[in-house]
């Protein structure tokens, strides 16, 4: 479904991937992790088209298409979901108008009928249980005056709406306590699915005892630098980053 | 000051022309007023942008070409609906090119206690009630527009609350402008009277077609006697080629509440002066605001809140969104005078400018002659936040509609600040102002 190839990407002149390749299939769970300033929010954000990130190099197949080529909201329309690190506040826009419009430019570009309000606030509702996110929450501006919990809760609620088929979330653990961690990780394995491919970046092992991922992968220095299974997840949380560095693949990093 | 003195000219003749035609029915106390404004208007004459109160607003478009009296409407076929988009009032009200329109109006059942008429049969029935106020309360010093109002006007709206009153929905003034092609002025008044503990709402509407250029020139003089609650909203809905002015004067008795909430989106040049004097303790006024402009629209604000007594409160929001090379300028005064202590004063100007070749001039002024009050102002003014546009279009929104959410979300506030029964009218009005798509409804 993606396929990721020598991918660098500079931000503000600076380049932040050196060469990134990775390869996700329908289906998958594939946990990126890494040290703080090891590229891991550069690349969620360069997958989501965000202005400012530069590709320099490199190329990104999203189901047979070059995805660099597109603007945000057509990947957003092409089944590219980002969860947002941090989520911004909107003031003065509900986020049950928000998500139906964003659903509705969907389901327009797939060629569906748009849905009425009516019909909205069902699927929202249904949708809001599986997240367990407060009903009232999801009447609110879009995130204003949220908790840190409650706006990646939000996040993972647009997510189920939206029904991406590749989503990519940004450090959803960060900031959540263990009871917020563990609902919003809930709502993420409710949406996995067959059809679906997620790429879970982070920087802690706890978000991955909750979200088990087919695939882990070390970033370090703007490059993959090991790849194994979810065991790889727990001995990085038991030995920390550093060992990497001691590794053949961690001296060629620190060589370059 | 020849020049100055050629463009008061004609509105002197016409002065004199009425005043000797005496088919007015103004009570005897009234031409001495009018007199004296009308050299008001002549010893201030067309202000320039040399004087500080007009140095981001010109009035040289005024003085293209003369303006004539405008013929009276009634039953005239008007396109525009008056309606309010079906919210429920306590009457409608209409002004149609400076005359009352009882064609146009619409009665609902008496309201017990409060009083919606034409101010010229006011006049003739009532004049005692109105002599202490009518033109009382507005003079706005160093503006001449006011002052050719008092000398002009021929009509308008008066109501009049009795203590203790409070219609449950709001009284509907619609004022009209039907130039039918001709370069028309009027003079539009507007006079409430809220009497000891009323609660008055009141919808105060300027309508007019697009590509007309005529110019309304409107007072509205505001009594609040003690106890009083009086909630305005202003609908600028004037035609995009009009020049709108508009003075607001009110003078707050002690524990009065007034809230003024204006919705500017329409007029090539228009200008709003409004002066608030809080003249007994206890006595709050919150001024909320918005203006919408585009192309080359030009919205002036100029206000000045007048803490003339101790314990009061004021709250100021205005807010612009300028697309195009529209202009903007907000000019905020909050005098505090010498005694005036506890005053509690907030200000906020936010702007946000959609293109690069729009801009706005923001003044906050504070005037402090006391030495125990709380007073804030801010001012800023910005440009869409592009982590929200990122965030809007990685949902799926294009650019264009993910703008005008996030505009739509900026100028919102001020529609969730309004009495709950007006927001869907309200809407409207700032779909009205809005460039570009808008949404149905945002909240």
């Amino acid at each position: 479904m993606l396929e990721i190839r020598d991918l660098k990407t500079a931000v503000e002149g600076k380049e932040i991937l050196h060469g990134l390749t990775l390869s996700v299939a329908a289906g998958e769970v594939h946990a990126v992790m890494g040290p703080n300033g090891s590229g891991k929010s550069t690349l969620a954000h360069v997958l989501a088209g965000r202005p400012g990130y530069e590709v320099t190099g490199g190329s990104v197949t999203y189901k047979g298409r070059d995805l660099l080529e597109l603007q945000p909201e057509e990947r957003a329309r092409e089944g590219v979901f980002l969860a947002f690190q941090y989520p911004v506040e909107v003031p003065g826009v509900s986020n049950l108008y928000f998500l139906r419009s964003a659903l509705n430019a969907l389901r327009k570009h797939r060629g569906l009928e748009e849905l009425d309000a009516m019909d909205f606030l069902e699927l929202a509702r249904e949708k809001a249980k599986l997240v367990r996110i407060d009903e009232e929450l999801v009447k609110r501006s879009v995130n204003e005056g949220f908790s840190g919990g409650e706006k990646k809760r939000n996040e993972i609620f647009q997510m189920a709406v939206l029904d991406p088929t590749l989503a990519v979330l940004d450090e959803t653990d960060s900031g959540l306590d263990i009871d917020a961690l563990r609902i919003v990780a809930n709502g993420v394995n409710q949406l996995r699915s067959p059809e679906r491919a997620m790429i879970v970046v982070t920087h802690y092992q706890r978000l991955l005892d909750c979200i088990v991922p087919d695939f882990v992968h070390v970033l370090a220095e703007g490059r993959i630098v090991l790849s194994g299974g979810a065991e790889l997840a727990r001995e990085l949380e038991a030995r920390g980053y550093t060992w990497i560095e001691k590794s053949p693949e961690g001296a060629e990093v620190s060589a370059s | 000051m020849t020049a100055v003195a050629s463009e008061t000219t004609p509105f002197r003749a016409l002065f004199e022309e009425r005043q000797n035609r005496g088919e007015r029915p103004d009570p005897p106390w009234l031409p001495v007023h009018r007199r004296e404004a009308m050299e008001r208007f002549e010893e201030l004459g067309f202000p320039s942008t040399r004087m500080e109160e007009w140095r981001y607003t010109s009035t040289a478009s005024l003085a293209r070409a003369p303006f004539v009296p405008p013929v009276p409407r009634n039953s005239h076929a008007v396109t525009v609906d008056l309606d309010l988009g079906g919210v429920p009032t306590s009457g409608r009200i209409v002004i149609a090119n400076g005359r009352h329109a009882p064609a146009l109006s619409a009665g609902a059942p008496p309201i017990p206690g409060v009083r919606v008429s034409s101010l010229a049969e006011t006049l003739r029935r009532f004049p005692d009630r109105l002599a202490p106020y009518l033109s009382q309360v507005a003079p706005v010093p160093g503006s001449a527009f006011p002052a050719l109002n008092t000398a002009l006007f021929e009509d308008g709206v008066c109501v009049i609350a009795d203590p203790g009153a409070a219609p449950a929905s709001p009284i509907h003034v619609v004022i009209l402008a039907d130039p039918d092609g001709a370069r028309m002025a009027t003079h539009p008044r507007v006079l409430v009277l809220a009497g000891r503990d009323s609660e008055v709402a009141l919808v105060e509407e300027y309508r007019g077609p697009d590509g007309a250029d005529y110019w309304t020139n409107a007072v509205t003089e505001i009594v609040l006697q003690d106890g009083a609650r009086v909630d305005r909203y202003k609908l600028q809905r004037e035609g995009r080629q009009a020049t709108h002015f508009g003075a607001l004067c009110v003078e707050q008795g002690r524990d009065t509440r007034f809230a003024d909430h204006s919705f500017s989106v329409g007029g090539a040049l228009s200008r709003q002066d409004i002066e608030v004097r809080l003249s007994a303790p206890g006595a709050e006024c919150q001024l909320d605001g918005l203006f919408m402009v585009r192309g080359s629209q030009h919205a002036d604000t100029h206000s000045r809140i007048d803490h003339v007594a101790p314990h009061c409160s004021s709250r100021e929001l205005y807010k612009g969104v300028l697309d195009g090379s529209s202009r903007g300028v907000f000019h905020g005064r909050i005098v505090v005078r010498p005694g005036s202590q506890k005053t509690d004063a907030e200000q906020s100007n936010r702007n946000l400018l959609l293109s690069r070749e729009a801009l706005v001039h923001s003044t906050p002024q504070l005037e402090i002659l006391a030495d125990d009050v709380k007073c804030k102002h801010g001012s800023t003014t910005g440009q869409i936040d592009a982590a929200a546009l990122f965030y809007l279009r990685s949902r799926g929104l294009d650019q264009a509609a993910a703008r005008s959410m996030l505009t739509w979300g900026f100028a919102g506030e001020l529609v969730a600040r309004g009495r709950r029964d007006l927001r869907g009218c309200l809407e409207v009005v700032l779909r009205e102002g809005l460039p570009g798509a808008a949404p149905e409804r945002a909240a």
